[in-house]
């Protein structure tokens, strides 16, 4: 095994109209090793995947395979170069044999016939070189997603793969299935073949992977072995703190509650199969809790559970000391709690419809389409909206997909301020969007706290919890682990350890 | 959701929002009509008066298309949410069936009879729409399926109203009337259309119907967040598109003096599809244009009479037809145009057809 580098990334600049994905990134693969790209969405681990495999073309910064520059066209192409990927959902047709799969397009022939006794007899053997053993005359719909991700795998080693690249290969399959991925990998590692392995289960990455390279908001961070880089250090260069840029603001001042205070929401025992294991949570008046943790912990369903997006399938949820029946999204906003979700193109915005439009939906929508709110009530508002936040451009009349992301994320914001909520909800507010307008939500949750209305904040930008929380509820593996309450608590390394220290007592 | 999207230059408002749609369709039919004025004379468009009623060509074609456009204004709001009504081409047969039979049955020449006969028929396909809506909004089915059921059995269910037969209404009844009479000159089903256009008009916009119909339909994920109850809305939009194709089934029926359960408003719901397509509601749901479909109704209708104006056989009628939607299909295509201005176009860097979507391509 030399150590001379199979693929050879540098420089690698990406931009999508106006957003750079990418920006001078260097990434090296060498032959037998297990590479993790490491980061939190949007640092731009699917871009450099995708420019590897000929997706994307990179706008600068050069490509090394085996020493020769190489520039891919398509994933077609870059599999001819010796590059192969198995995504998350297994490009495979189903309906057809195990060994049919192995070898679509590339049959053993009898003359004009498929020799389909040599394929079975190939492909056993084939799948038994990777340690699984199989009924190749078997449609692929009988066997489990991870039986058929090996079998991916298999045919990408056959087809004389030099790279292989797993992109979240293990995020669907059960811990002894991933157990079976994990030793195929890492006999295929020692057979020569290098891997790139993209996953946000820390634990498997520590098990599985020699080095890793950590990507930040487009921007290469570094490149590590794995065992010079504890896990602390690493959710610290994945989740960085961008403290430089919105200093400007200060921590706020937490609130002194009275301490006997019935909660305005109380969650107990709340949770869904699934999405987040039973978790307890009170919310005061005028209070700001942050949930904290890495992408998948469970915040976005926490924060879904509370506002009555998703059915809870255990425990209870009471508003004022009331217990709710029915919570759904409707009658949530009846009782004051609005709710921006993480995705504001797809869950919160409707494109089509005007600024304006989308500012009173939710006002609308509380009473009913029979009593329209007067045109001049409604310009009233809008303007005096789109004033206090600063919306731009400053015109109600404009499709609301026109907009830049920030504008959107301040419309959206609108819809909610409008019916006056108790408590508002904000999945990633700051997500995508320009420093500036971060500032300005920022801004606006502290005041909207100070005068009064509870806010629920999520956040993979720890520096923005820990300024505005009052108290940080911690998630980790779909489970709330610990609520920070104390002045001292409300530290980046403090989550982080917390984060980390408690995944490993289990 | 860009598909249909001819704003693509910042600033402007729903006004301008709304003439950019509308223009190529009116453009279409500007050029029919002038067509035709050029065949014809100015005959064509210039009403008549006889016997005491509006007459002339485009006198006709309006009336003629009255049942088009009761059944296109309520596929309209239903293709706002999202979906679409295959069932209205048969509610128009039953809606025909019923009024025609209930007169059969009493006294033909007695006002209440009809009254009654109109109302029972209308009740009984705004009770069909419900049905498609809540088959849509309560149980999932989707709607080109949901509508497909009644589409099929609907036309069985008025052979079985009408025994089989086609039952005639005697030429003295008030009923007739609603087909081919006329009040101060203007033809009834001319009146009947003008006014549930603008019955729907003022529902829309001057509730809030029109604003939640076009967020239901252009994000139901994210209405249902916002606390919309898009399920009445759904139902209502359904429900609407019933009444209208039942109204629709009782002009045409009127004017025959009879209903035919097996072709009265044959393939009228394709018709009135594309109507609502020409006039610049797109098919994905969202933003519908109630004007637009009007003008749709108005091209449909003007061009089976050009086909025979400019001496063309009737044969050429399906063809001449899928020729005018195409080229307003294509006109309204904002990639199109671009294509065929190109030439045209010098110094000016064009958009991109296949330009990234800037905020999808770099997440996670």
């Amino acid at each position: 095994m030399s150590d001379e580098p199979i693929v050879q990334m540098t420089g690698i600049t990406k931009d999508f109209t106006g957003v750079r994905a990418l920006d001078g990134v260097d990434f090296t693969l060498r032959p037998g090793e297990i590479h993790a790209i490491m980061g939190e969405n949007g640092a731009g681990k699917s871009t450099l995947i995708k420019v590897l495999t000929g997706v994307h073309s990179p706008d600068a910064g050069r490509i090394l395979l085996d020493g020769e520059p190489v520039r891919f066209n398509s994933p077609g192409h870059a599999q001819a170069g010796g590059i192969a990927t198995v995504y998350q959902e297994v490009n495979l047709t189903e309906n057809l044999s195990v060994a049919e799969n192995l070898f679509a397009g590339r049959e053993p022939r009898l003359g004009p016939f498929i020799n389909f006794r040599a394929m079975r007899r190939r492909a056993k053997a084939l799948l038994s070189d990777i340690g699984v053993d199989l009924n190749v005359a078997a449609p692929l719909s009988s066997y489990s997603i991870a039986t058929q991700q090996l079998v991916a795998i298999a045919r990408a080693v056959d087809i004389d793969a030099k790279v292989l690249i797993l992109d979240e290969p293990t995020s669907s399959l059960d811990r002894e299935e991933v157990a079976v991925l994990l030793r195929v990998m890492r006999s295929l590692a020692d057979s020569g073949c290098a891997m790139v392995f993209i996953s946000h289960f820390l634990d498997q990455v520590y098990e599985i992977c020699d080095r890793m390279t950590v990507l930040r908001n487009g921007t290469l961070v570094g490149e590590w072995a794995t065992a010079d880089l504890p896990e602390n250090e690493l959710i610290g260069h994945m989740l960085g703190r961008e403290v430089e840029t919105l200093d400007a603001l200060d921590r706020r001042r937490p609130h002194d509650r009275p301490a006997q205070s019935t909660p305005l929401v109380s969650a107990a025992g709340l949770g869904r199969k699934g999405a987040v294991a039973p978790f307890d949570l009170d919310i005061h008046e005028g209070e700001v809790i942050g949930l904290a943790g890495l992408l998948g912990s469970g915040r976005t369903e926490t924060a879904r559970l509370i506002a009555g997006a998703d059915r809870h399938d255990t425990g209870t949820i009471a508003f004022d000391g009331r217990r709710i029946g029915g919570h759904s999204p409707r009658t949530a906003a009846a009782r004051g709690i609005g709710f921006c979700p993480e995705n504001r193109k797809t869950e919160g915005l409707v494109g089509d419809l005007t600024v304006a439009e989308n500012m009173i939906l939710a006002m609308q929508a509380s009473r009913g389409w029979a009593r329209a709110i007067p045109p001049a009530r409604r310009s009233e508002l809008v303007a005096e909206f789109i004033d206090k936040l600063d919306i731009r451009p400053a015109n109600p009349d404009l499709p609301v997909r026109h907009l830049s992301g920030g504008n959107q994320q301040k419309v959206l914001l609108a819809r909610w301020m409008l019916i006056e909520p108790r408590l508002l909800i904000l999945d990633e507010p700051t997500r995508g969007i320009d420093v500036g307008a971060k500032a300005d939500i920022q801004r606006l949750v502290a005041e909207l706290s100070d005068a009064g209305m509870a806010v629920l904040f999520i956040s993979a930008e720890l520096d923005e919890v820990t300024r505005l929380s009052d108290r940080i509820a911690v998630l980790r593996d779909r489970e709330l682990i610990d609520i920070l309450h104390e002045e001292s608590d409300m530290t980046t390394d403090r989550i982080v350890d917390t984060i980390v220290t408690r995944g490993s007592a289990e | 959701m860009n598909l249909a999207s001819p704003v693509q230059t910042a600033g402007g408002g729903r006004a301008s929002a709304y003439f950019k749609r509308l223009m190529w369709p009116l453009i279409v039919l500007a050029a029919l009509l002038i067509v035709n004025i050029a065949v014809t004379g100015f005959d064509f468009i210039v009403p008549s008066v006889h016997d005491g009623r509006l007459g002339g060509a485009f006198v006709n074609i309006l009336r003629r298309s009255a049942p088009l456009l009761l059944i296109a204004l309520g596929m309209t709001l239903v293709i706002a949410t999202k979906g679409i009504d295959l069932s209205v081409g048969a509610v128009y047969a039953i809606g025909a069936a019923i009024a025609c039979q209930y007169i059969l049955n009493g006294d033909q020449s007695a006002l209440g009879v009809v009254v009654t006969a109109v109302t029972l028929a209308l009740a009984i396909a705004a009770l069909i729409g419900a049905w498609n809506g809540a088959m849509v909004a309560y149980f999932g089915v989707q709607p080109i399926v949901a509508t497909l059921i009644l589409m099929i059995a609907g036309r069985g269910i008025a052979q079985l109203i009408t025994g089989g037969q086609i039952p005639s209404v005697a030429d003295d009844s008030p009923f007739v009337s609603i087909g081919r009479g006329a009040i101060a000159t203007v033809p009834v089903p001319i009146i009947i259309g003008v006014a549930v256009f603008a019955a729907l008009v003022l529902l829309t916009r001057t509730t809030a119907l029109g604003m939640l119909l076009e967020s239901v339909g252009g994000n139901p994920e994210a209405s249902r967040l916002a606390g919309i109850r898009a399920k009445g809305i759904t139902v209502l939009a359904y429900l609407i598109a019933g009444i209208c194709a039942g109204l629709a089934g009782i002009i045409g029926a009127a004017n025959l003096g009879s209903a035919d359960a097996n072709n009265g408003g044959l393939w009228i719901e394709l018709d009135a599809i594309l109507a609502v397509v020409i006039g610049g509601t797109t098919l994905l749901g969202g933003r519908f244009f109630l004007v637009g479909t009007t003008i749709g109704v108005a091209i449909i209708g003007t061009l089976e009479v050009t086909i025979i104006n400019v001496g063309l056989s009737s044969q050429w009628q399906f063809t001449a037809k899928a020729i005018v939607v195409f080229i307003v299909a294509m006109l309204q295509s904002p990639e199109f145009r671009a294509w065929i201005l190109r030439p045209f176009r010098t110094g000016r860097p064009g958009r991109t057809p296949a330009a990234h979507d800037p905020e999808k391509a770099p997440a996670k």
